[in-house]
Parts: structure tokens; sequence; C-alpha cells
């Protein structure tokens, strides 16, 4: 029973407004939306499209505006500027009950009053469905979030991770087109969120539903979205896949804002075939690859993951300025950081700047590989950095 | 373990004090109004016999008790201007009641949802009218209401009547009385209630394709009855055995318990009377309360 949610039958449930896009229109559509509270502009013209079926995370630092775009999408807040189309119907001043489009909230809002079958149940019963149909769907739902036996429970007599499961039935119930999920994950532990989010990528994968989820922890966006949006000040500053975002950051914000990264600022001082020779006042000089766009400023920034950093003993053989060239960096280790599974060594440059390595600990024995303030040398390949203009 | 010790002793007796106080000025009281309602009056000084005299000695004091009779409460059924005293005073406390909180849960609501900042102001300004003496206040409403009060002022500017109206000594003189003195007994309660809710809730019914009216009988107001039912309690209780309001400005044709109960004991200085009519007022009052108080129980149990 749990397994059978055939897609169409979403489009054909919904009482209203069940304008299913068209054929390579995206399902979601987001135009120059902007938000302002008093003289604080929270969105600041944000345009997006998101198709039907995919895992969309809007992922940014506290105050970006996601959590306003977000409410924007469910209709508790109208934008001042721009359009919501879904499915090519302007919905951006339709009232929340009006829209197609269901949501998780931060801390569940389940109904106090309420049971979890009734819960489960109260936006059916809005849709004006059949009894025995309300009792069916909620049958299907509490064994799709597995909470069989627990239907007569109030919110308060339940678990965390059992209230979220509710706020996720309930939300799933309606079929909505499109499901938003504000920090859906934020109140439970790490075990169970991360055992969770893998019941909601599996969900969303077999229910073909769209998902927007809202999140600040960018593991969590990285695990489960397809598409990350970066926030920043109101602002899209980035749309793009996990490996993207993570590989080629767009900025010097997102580079620092998703994961750890060493960056080094200097100046552009030779192009060299698909290489770009840079002077940096702590690293030396560094040969980077070109990006894809050109660059057209001098004062660049150099980005480069700490697990891309290798540290060795000896420096490897290279040729400075050859194709196979390998940016070598003399230094002391000045820390060590054991993580279990890594380690992340900082080593300090005879020029004087700090380069983070993280280092797999492959072999059980054998882990003091480098002890404080041995001499290593941090080596990277020029197709491993980054290049962002500062 | 010894600083569970150290506040052992003053927390016991702070948990007795509520009973020491329940004892002194309740239970005691009560002792007397209940001996005096089953005695008879007497034209003495105090106006009833018998009179306990516990100096007398033994015999003397099992006289009086045996002397003690039902005779009061039986003339309470018997004669209708006391069953028709107690009706008028449910019927006028029901319906003040229900007045109030039709008034009285708009103003809460919408004091709850004001910014924070404001809703301190709001309180002070259901709460003001405590500053001036109720009695001065029962008294400005009757100059207002009066022949040629501010009420009839207005109403004739307004053109809204064509000769003044006659609203002293009529019944809804005595509800806008009520209702305007009870009020902020209402509101608080009802705003303590709607403040603590989230409003996440209420956003959560509208996702869910609740239209506005929908997501407040289906989550705003059931989960404000816990307000709803302390206010009314606290409008209800002391309206049923309202005195004053009744009596200036309402018509003397038809009394409330409160009024008889005057009558009983200051015109008719038939103490046991009044007495025995307190007692059943009592008995009457004690229904709603016991009702909340299971209510209130059971929610409780399944909150747990």
């Amino acid at each position: 029973m749990t397994d059978e949610l055939p897609r169409a039958n979403v489009a054909a449930d919904r009482g209203g407004g069940d304008a299913f896009p068209a054929e390579g229109q995206p399902l979601l559509r987001i135009e120059g939306v902007a938000k302002t509270f008093g003289t604080f502009r929270a969105v600041d013209g944000v345009s997006l499209d998101i198709n039907s079926g995919e895992f969309f995370a809007l992922l940014g630092p506290s105050g970006c505006g996601k959590t306003t775009l977000l409410r924007m999408l469910a209709g508790f807040e109208a934008p001042d500027e721009g359009r919501i189309l879904l499915g090519g119907k302007d919905i951006a001043q339709a009232l929340p009950h009006e829209r197609p489009i269901n949501m998780m909230f931060q801390n569940y809002a389940l109904f106090p009053h309420l049971s979890v079958r009734d819960n489960i149940a109260f936006g059916l019963k809005r849709a004006g469905m059949h009894r025995a149909d309300i009792a069916t769907r909620v049958a299907e739902m509490v064994a799709l979030v597995k909470l069989e036996g627990l239907e007569k429970r109030k919110p308060d007599q339940l678990s965390g991770g059992q209230r979220q499961r509710v706020a996720l039935a309930r939300a799933l119930a309606r079929r909505p087109q499109l499901l938003l999920l504000d920090e859906p994950l934020a109140a439970l532990d790490k075990k169970l969120r991360e055992s969770t989010q893998g019941e909601l990528m599996e969900l969303q994968r077999r229910l073909g539903m769209t998902f927007i989820i809202v999140t600040h922890d960018q593991e969590e966006a990285m695990t489960m979205a397809s598409r990350i949006g970066v926030m920043n000040a109101g602002k899209l500053a980035q749309v793009a896949s996990p490996r993207e975002l993570y590989e080629a950051p767009r900025s010097r914000w997102i580079a620092e804002f998703v994961g750890d990264v060493n960056l080094f600022d200097g100046e552009l001082k030779l192009r060299d075939g698909h290489r770009l020779v840079i002077a940096t006042r702590e690293a030396g000089t560094l040969v980077v690859a070109e990006p894809r766009e050109p660059v057209s400023q001098t004062k660049l920034s150099v980005a480069i993951r700490p697990e891309k950093v290798k540290l060795s003993h000896r420096g490897p053989v290279s040729e400075a300025g050859h194709e196979t060239a390998i940016n070598s960096l003399d230094g002391v280790v000045a820390d060590i950081c054991y993580l279990g599974g890594i380690s992340t060594y900082k080593v300090k440059l005879d020029g004087g700047g700090i380069v983070q390595a993280s280092v797999a600990n492959s072999a059980r024995l054998d882990v003091d590989a480098y002890s404080l303030n041995q001499r290593v040398v941090a080596w990277f390949t020029p197709d491993d950095c980054v290049v962002l203009s500062s | 373990m010894s600083g569970r010790r150290i506040f052992a002793r003053p927390a016991r007796f702070a948990a007795i004090a509520p009973y020491v106080w329940m004892v002194l000025f309740f239970l005691v009281p009560f002792g007397f109004v209940l001996k005096i309602s089953l005695s008879q009056t007497a034209i003495a000084q105090p106006p009833y016999e018998p009179v306990f005299d516990l100096m007398a000695g033994w015999e003397v004091l099992k006289a009086a008790f045996a002397a003690l009779s039902l005779d009061n409460f039986k003339l309470l059924v018997s004669d209708d201007i006391y069953v028709f005293a107690y009706v008028r005073s449910l019927t006028v406390a029901v319906t003040a009641s229900a007045l109030l909180l039709m008034i009285g849960y708009p103003i809460a609501y919408g004091m709850a949802r004001l910014p924070r900042r404001w809703q301190g102001v709001a309180m002070v300004l259901v709460i003001v009218p405590f500053w001036t003496s109720f009695l001065i206040r029962i008294y400005a409403w009757i100059n207002i209401l009066q022949h040629d009060g501010l009420l009839n002022q207005i109403l004739l500017a307004l053109h809204l009547v064509s000769q003044p109206v006659v609203w002293l000594s009529t019944d809804s003189a005595m509800y806008i009385g009520i209702v305007y003195s009870y009020l902020p007994f209402m509101i608080l309660p009802l705003y303590a209630t709607l403040a603590k809710m989230e409003p996440v809730l209420e956003e959560a019914a509208s996702d869910l394709g609740a239209p506005p009216w929908r997501v407040f009988w289906l989550v705003t107001f059931p989960l404000s009855l816990p307000g709803v039912g302390a206010g009314v309690l606290l409008c209800f209780i002391p309206i049923v055995g309202e005195f004053v309001i009744p009596d200036l400005l309402a018509g003397s044709n038809s009394l409330m318990i409160g009024q008889t109960l005057w009558l009983e004991f200051f015109t008719n200085k038939d103490w046991p009377v009044a007495s025995a009519a307190a007692m059943v007022l009592l008995v009457v009052l004690l229904v709603p309360l016991l009702l909340y108080e299971r209510l209130q129980k059971r929610q409780l149990e399944q909150g747990r």
C-alpha cells in the first residue's frame, strides 16, 4: 500500500488549481520577487525556476531571506514585486488556503488539541474529501511515515522524531504539487537527522513530488538536494548542483560559506596557455588553471579546498611554468586536529600565510604521520585551485 | 540533598497558607451563615435564635442544636419570590456572560496580535478603569443614561431617535453596566491564553486549506477554551450575586438574588431567611465551578 502513490494521481486529486506545467515549462517560476519589511529588503529581486520532481534546497545564513522567500511561496507573505508562477499561473497574491502547496513547519506546528489521525486528516477534510476516502488516505499516510498504532495519540504524547513524521504526513496528505520544508530536521539530534535525511530523499523519489527545503545546514542541503540555491542578503548568490557549488563557487563569499577553504589574495602576473600565474603575498607564486569564464581583473583570489592540499616530507617533482607545474609550499605544522576519519593540519608557511590540509586517516596505525613543528611541504595541482575575483 | 532540606520547611508552610486562609475567611464564616440559616428570626440582638452560648454548659447547647430547623429552606422553595430571583439572576448572568464573551473575545484577540511593545499599553488601558472607584463609575453611567444624558444627546444629534429614549431602570441599562464593569475580567484571561498561542498554528491551518473563519473555529477557538472557561467563570459567578449594578441601573419590578438578600437582611431584618438564600446561592454557584474543575482535570490528564 505504501509504495502505491502513483504520480498521475497527484494532479487528479487536487481540488482546485490543478494547472500542471506544460511540457518543458518549469513547475515553479519565481520572477524578480522582492519583499521589504520597513526599510529592510529581506528578499531582493530573486528569480528562479524549479522543475517538477526536483529536490531543491535554499541554503543561506540566518537572515538571508530564505525563510521569507519560502513564506511567499506558501502565501504567508505577499511579494512587493515580481511574480510567482505555479504551472504557469500567477499565485503571488493568492491566499495560503487557495494554493496547491503545503508546508512542513520548522517546529512542526502540529495542532495540540487534535490526535495524530485528526492532524493528518485536517487538510483532507478541508478539501471536501469523502469520509471513507479520508480514512483510507490517513491510513496510507500513517503507514508511509511508519506511525502505525499511534493514530490516537496527541502530539505531546509523541517523541520529537514521531512529531516530525506526523508533520510530514500531514503536509503530504493533500498530495501537494509542491512541498515546502522549513528546516525540517533542525529539531532532531544528529543520528536521527541523518537517517531522516535518507528517508526524506527516498520518499521524494518514490512520490515523484517536488520538494523545496530551506536550511542553514550546508551538509543537509548537499546530502539531499539535487540543486541548491545559495542566498545571501536577500539575493540568490548561486544556483548549482552540490558538486558545482563546492568545486566551482562563483564568489569568495560562497567559497567561504560552503565548506572550508584556503584563500590567498594576489595579482595576476602572467597568462601561459591555460595557466594563470598569480603572485600572492602569503603563499608566493601560484600556478592555477584558467577558469571557464576568462578573468578580466588582475586582483584575484586563489581558493583551494583543504582536502585537495597534500602534505609530504619532500616536495613533488615539478617544473615551474610548465604544464605539469605543481604548487608546493614549504612550512611548519602549526596545529593538528584529529577528527577520526580525517585529520586537519594547519601549516604555517614560510611566506607567512597558513594553509589548511585535511588528510584521510586511511591506516589505523601510524596516525602520527606528521607532528607539530615538523617541516612539511604542502602541495596541490593548478586544477585543484579556483580563481575568484577579489 | 542539603539544598532540598533548606527549602523544605518554608515550602511546606507556603503550601499550608491557602488552607489557613480558606478556613479563616471562608469555612468559619460559612459555618456562621449555615447556623443562622437554620435558626428562627426573633426581635432581639442579634435578630435570631437560638444563639449558642458556649459557656452555658452542655445541656443548653444541646437544646440549642435541637431548636435548629430547615423551615427557612422550605420557605425559599414555597415562596416563588425567591425562585424567581434565582432564575432571574441566572438568566442575567448567562446573558451577560455571553455578551461579555462576544465583546471581550475580539478585543483580547486583537490585543494578543498587537506588536509586543503595544500589548503592554493595551493591557494598561484595559485595567485603567480600576483606578476609579467602582461605585463612581456606575453613578457616571446613570449620568450618561439619564433622560437628558450623554447617550440620548448623541442619539438625538445623530437623528437616530426623534425623542429621548428611556434607558435608566431598564434591563438594557443593567446589561450595559454589567458588561462595562466585568469586561476586564473577561479580557484578561482570554488575552493570556491567546497571547501564549503560537500564530504558526493558524498558519498551518490555512496552509492545509482552511479559510480564515474555519481557522478560527477549528484551531484558534478550541485552543483558547481554557481562557474562555476562566473568563466566563470570573464573570458569571459574581454577576449571579451582583447587587449594586441591578439596584442602581435596572428597574425594581424584578429583583436579582443579591437584591433579595439585601432586602431580607436590612429591610425585613430576617437574617435566617437571608442566610438560607445565601446558602442555596452558594450551592448553585458551586455547580459550574465543579464542572469547570473537572473539565480542566480531564484536559490535564489528556495532555499527559
